[in-house]
């Protein structure tokens, strides 16, 4: 069948086929936006358009106007109060969440774009091939997080890695660049391998690749007999830890993270703060939507699955976040260290995850959570990513203009940078300090409402307890070496024959960093706005 | 004059408002920055004195209280209010931090940032001791942390970072843990399909069992109160967590040490009287000999560890360990005998000691600190042993120096023998070994403040280094110095002017704790059996 017979079959459905072909469509759109401007992009390359207007313009415009639909169809959803939609026959998924995660990346992309136009690190060359790059791997994650079936799943995985790949070697020029890129493609290669052979045996097995279908059958399926006992148990639960490899990659978990730090230092750190925020941001959404398909059904043995997948998640968060902490101690670059911390915020972020499964399996029994207590591990979240979001693009966007005074990203090189850019100093100050946890700084926030729903789901299990001492614990570890760069920053003494580093409040390099900066203390006192949006987002799984 | 609302908000943020003007001055013009941070407490000074004398004395409850929603979500609110346990120290706060601002003159690398952590540092302060909700509280007491870690990095002597970040270090570590007992009261206060609170009165009212379905179980009082005295001793300093305070002490400038003696310790004494006790009087009770004796060791200890030291400062700062001790004995002397309350009115005197004992050692300390640094800012050295003579050299310096030791040392006359006398005889009633230990304190502490005294100011001449740096007093010193020595007088010799403030509301705490106890967890308790959750 050729793709004009499609076409036609496509177009001549029943009315009603047609209309939720039209609607899917649109609620699609900011997806086909993104698409449109990668082909704009390349065409203009094609006809040397981008010798008249700069490529950034495109995609500037692009993941704008994708925003702003995305923000109409959150102000449409607040109005209709329905509560999803499903796209395309139940290939994807709109609702509250989806849409938060959508606007919350097409945001990001846009600032991600105003940055490298800011450091320049594409040059105008170039530019085509990175823009394309960028956008496409945000298509990526757009579907990743709205994903409601097996088959997106890892097809949003893929489109979202592959361009990242690409971005990580994108420093053509240096020997470590292509290195990391390549050992990020083996592995990423490795684990999507792994992934998809859990995915196939799950989707076998269940004879279903829907979410909406997959926590019937495997209640179906654990009533023969839950555990290793039973065979087909067995395959499922197999299939389960081979797709938890694959998220596992992709969040940068403990034992899967070795490519993030080399990835990370060979990569720019505009590309290294896109992917550290990005594609976290994505996985964790899939992830959650994943974990809650699979464990959909209410009561019965599935139950008992949502804990399993909870504790080992919790133990998976404890060992991530204690060992990035201490790996980004000995770390002297900062992109590096910023990698470290990186894994170990994936492990925080966990924590939440694991939270909901545990509280989730306790539905009906004794220690039966409330609603708002089955909101808060979501709520609290889609605050940590948004807040997190600010304070590591600040930190990175730092690094980037440094380097692009002094050409170094080795810690040794920021010594005393206070007393010539007081901006820059006092702004990494503010993001590593957000990044600790402290208040009055919008990362206490993020980290406060996580605790907050491990501590509720102390109630369902001991094993909560041991993951809310090592978030705390871990707390304590990691102000070792972020202060550590605020006192290289601060305290140390310039030596003399350092470059100099400029940056004053006007210049737009200057604005953009007071921007991101003070979103970060911005959310640390003015919590309600953003704290009602993730409840929102948050009743999408109630 | 000032509605609540404002008299409070302004207490709290003017510093931090005051701040920002300074980044548009001249970064050579140091003068015009120094004079704009002193105006800047100066006023808050003012204002705390307003709050002062519009204190209204029979009241026992929180006064100029006011509540602002500020996350809904969490029934976080904005509440600022005042009793009598806050008060003496709000002003205290105002006034140490207006004369460390005068002391500030010695202070001349990168002035402008200085200034600005500093009158941060206030705005933390005065936050801390001001809110009435757990969450607004924490939130203040570790914006405290940065300006004090950067005031002590970048401004401090050679080992300025290790004691830097130990400061850090021991108070984020316990912040952790009061975040996490924070955690369980919020959850625990919540019906159930009620909201869980943080706000300070309505917590304490649970825990006090009045009229409210839901209860603070016996052991969820112990495991909170462990965490949040955990906490608190690291402030305060209390013996096994006082490590980082002689290193923060020494290396710290002179006016941040006048802040971290004179103020800081008091947030762990704060910490205790506000948060821990009212809310798990069973925890409180169950450790309460625990704490009386630790309080004594501490004494003895911080005693024996100053007689060593040959760094003045260090001396003075293991002086603060062996003071502080006081606090906690006066705490904790509350006494049960066959399940009930005995001698309620020696524990609430007690307490009465200790908060004096605060503002006394706030005061002394402050000055010790600042005599500390007057003579380094002149010799460039604190070797005790190349000291002699000074008393020849600065008559007049050397004299109110002598009176502020006195006052340290708790001479009758002076503020530091009110707080020490009646913890002591508070503790007689509890323990009487304990207060004969407590008490032998007292010649350990003369012992090395006049060998001190001996050894610094008095002597035929100095000849020790820098013996030209030996200048006269400046009109600024002095203005700092008789402040402390007027007030260390008057508060020995008027104590009551600071009790009469205190005591409803310490009264109102010590019936209460001592009401819930007896009634929950005492003998009454067998008496009623209500559903604890």
């Amino acid at each position: 069948m050729d793709f004009k017979s499609l076409f036609v079959q496509f177009l001549s459905g029943s009315d009603t086929l047609q209309a939720a072909t039209g609607r899917s469509l649109w609620l699609f759109l900011p997806e086909l936006i993104l698409c449109g401007s990668i082909v704009l992009m390349l065409l203009a390359r094609l006809t040397s358009g981008d010798k008249l207007i700069p490529t950034h313009w495109f995609a500037l415009i692009g993941s704008l106007s994708a925003f702003v639909v995305v923000m109409f169809q959150f102000w449409q959803l607040g109005i209709n109060k329905e509560p999803y939609t499903v796209l395309f026959t139940g290939l994807a998924v709109h609702d509250m969440f989806s849409v938060f995660f959508r606007g919350f990346l097409l945001f990001f992309l846009v600032f991600v774009i105003a940055l490298t136009v800011l450091s320049g690190i594409p040059d105008q060359e170039d530019a085509p091939d990175f823009y394309t790059l960028l956008c496409g791997a945000v298509v990526g994650m757009l579907v990743m997080s709205s994903a409601n079936h097996l088959l997106m799943l890892f097809l949003g995985i893929e489109m979202a890695s592959v361009p990242s790949y690409a971005l990580t070697g994108f420093l053509k020029g240096r020997r470590q660049s292509s290195e990391a890129s390549l050992k990020f493609v083996v592995y990423g290669a490795g684990a999507a391998g792994v992934m998809l052979f859990g995915i196939s045996l799950l989707a076998g097995v269940t004879g279903t690749a829907e979410f909406g279908e997959l926590g019937t059958r495997m209640q179906a399926i654990f009533s023969l007999g839950f555990g290793a006992s039973h065979p087909v148990a067995r395959i499922v639960l197999l299939a389960m830890l081979l797709i938890a490899v694959g998220f596992a990659f992709k969040l940068s978990l403990v034992p899967f993270h070795f490519w993030c730090p080399d990835a990370f230092q060979g990569a720019s750190a505009e590309v290294a703060g896109f992917l550290s925020i990005a594609s976290k941001a994505a996985a964790f959404a899939l992830l959650l939507r994943f974990s809650l398909a699979v464990t959909s059904f209410q009561g019965g043995v599935i139950q008992g699955l949502s804990l399993m997948m909870g504790l080992g998640l919790g133990a998976l968060a404890v060992v991530t976040a204690t060992f990035g902490n201490l790996a980004a101690y000995s770390q002297t670059n900062a992109k590096r260290m910023l990698a470290y911390s990186t894994i170990a915020h994936a492990g925080y972020m966990l924590m939440a995850v694991s939270a909901l499964l545990v509280l989730r399996s306790a539905i009906g029994g004794a220690n039966s959570p409330t609603a708002e207590q089955m909101g808060r591990p979501v709520e609290g979240l889609l605050y940590y990513l948004a807040v997190y979001m600010f304070m590591n693009l600040g930190a990175f966007t730092i690094v980037a203009l440094i380097r692009n005074q002094t050409f170094s990203e080795e810690l040794d090189d920021y010594k005393g940078l206070v007393h010539q850019s007081p901006i820059l100093a006092v702004c990494m100050a503010i993001c590593l300090f957000s990044l600790v946890g402290l208040p009055p700084l919008g990362g206490f926030y993020g980290k406060f409402f996580i605790f907050a729903a491990v501590f509720d789901a102390t109630k369902v299990h001991w094993f909560m307890w041991v993951v809310l001492a090592a978030g705390g614990l871990n707390t304590v570890l990691s102000l070792f070496y972020y202060l550590r760069v605020a006192k290289i920053m601060c305290i140390d003494v310039r030596p003399a024959d350092a470059r100099q580093v400029t940056l004053t409040a006007g210049s737009p390099s200057g604005m953009y960093l007071m921007l991101v900066t003070g979103m970060v203390l911005y959310l640390g006192i003015f919590i309600n706005p953003l704290s009602r949006v993730a409840q929102h987002a948050a009743e999408a799984f109630l | 004059m000032f509605s609540s609302e404002f008299l409070l908000s302004m207490i709290v943020f003017l510093p931090a408002l005051w701040a920002i003007p300074l980044i548009w001055f001249d970064g050579q013009n140091k003068e015009s920055m120094r004079y704009w941070t002193v105006l800047g407490t100066a006023l808050t000074f003012v204002l705390t004195l307003q709050l002062w004398y519009s204190f209204d004395l029979t009241q026992g409850g929180m006064q100029h209280l006011f509540r602002y929603e500020w996350i809904p979500t969490w029934n976080v609110n904005f509440s600022l209010g005042v009793d009598g346990i806050s008060l003496p120290l709000v002003v205290l706060t105002g006034l140490v931090t207006l004369l460390a601002a005068l002391a500030s003159w010695s202070i001349d690398k990168h002035v402008k940032g200085y200034m600005m952590l500093f009158l941060l540092l206030e705005t933390g302060m005065m936050g801390v001791f001001l809110s009435v909700d757990f969450f607004l509280f924490y939130v203040f007491w570790e914006v405290m942390l940065l300006p004090m870690y950067f005031l002590i990095g970048v401004w401090g002597g050679p080992r300025r970072e290790y004691a830097a970040i130990k400061f850090f270090l021991y108070t984020l570590a316990g912040g952790v843990l009061m975040l996490i007992a924070m955690l369980m009261f919020y959850f625990n206060s919540a019906g159930p399909n009620g909201e869980g609170t943080f706000d300070l009165i309505e917590l304490a009212n649970i825990a006090a069992g009045k009229g409210t379905a839901v209860r603070f179980s016996e052991s969820l009082q112990l495991a909170a109160f462990i965490m949040l005295f955990i906490g608190f001793a690291i402030k305060l300093p209390s013996f096994p967590f006082h490590t980082w305070l002689p290193d923060a002490h020494v290396e710290a400038p002179t006016p941040i040490s006048m802040i971290l003696a004179g103020v800081l310790l008091k947030m762990g004494g704060y910490g205790i009287i506000r948060i821990a006790m009212p809310l798990c009087p069973y925890g409180a009770q169950y450790a309460a000999y625990f704490l009386v004796a630790l309080g004594v060791f501490s004494i003895i200890y911080g005693a024996f560890a100053a007689m060593a030291q040959t760094d003045f400062k260090r001396l003075v700062a293991y002086s603060s360990v062996s003071h502080m001790g006081y606090v906690l004995l006066g705490l904790a002397v509350w006494k049960i005998t066959e399940g009930r309350t005995s001698g309620a009115d020696y524990w609430a005197m007690g307490i009465n000691a200790a908060m004096f004992q605060m503002i006394a050692h706030g005061i002394s300390s402050t000055g010790m600190f600042f005599m500390v640094g007057v003579l380094y800012d002149r010799v460039h050295h604190r070797d005790l042993n190349k000291f002699g003579g000074i008393a020849q050299l600065m008559p007049e310096y050397s004299g109110l120096a002598a009176v502020i030791f006195f006052a340290g040392l708790g001479l009758p006359g002076l503020c530091g023998f009110v707080g020490e006398i009646f913890s002591v005889l508070s503790c007689w009633n509890f323990d009487p070994l304990l207060a004969i230990i407590a008490a032998s304190g007292v010649i350990l502490t003369a012992g090395y403040i006049l060998w001190t005294m001996q050894r610094v100011y008095l002597g035929p001449e100095y000849k020790g280094p820098h013996p030209e740096g030996i200048t006269p007093f400046t009109a600024r010193e002095k203005t700092v110095a008789y402040t402390l020595v007027v007030l260390a007088v008057l508060l020995g010799v008027f104590p009551n002017y600071l009790f009469s403030r205190m005591d409803k509301s310490i009264g109102g705490l010590v019936q209460s704790m001592s009401h819930t106890y007896d009634t929950h967890h005492g003998a009454g308790a067998s008496m009623e059996t209500t559903q604890v959750r």
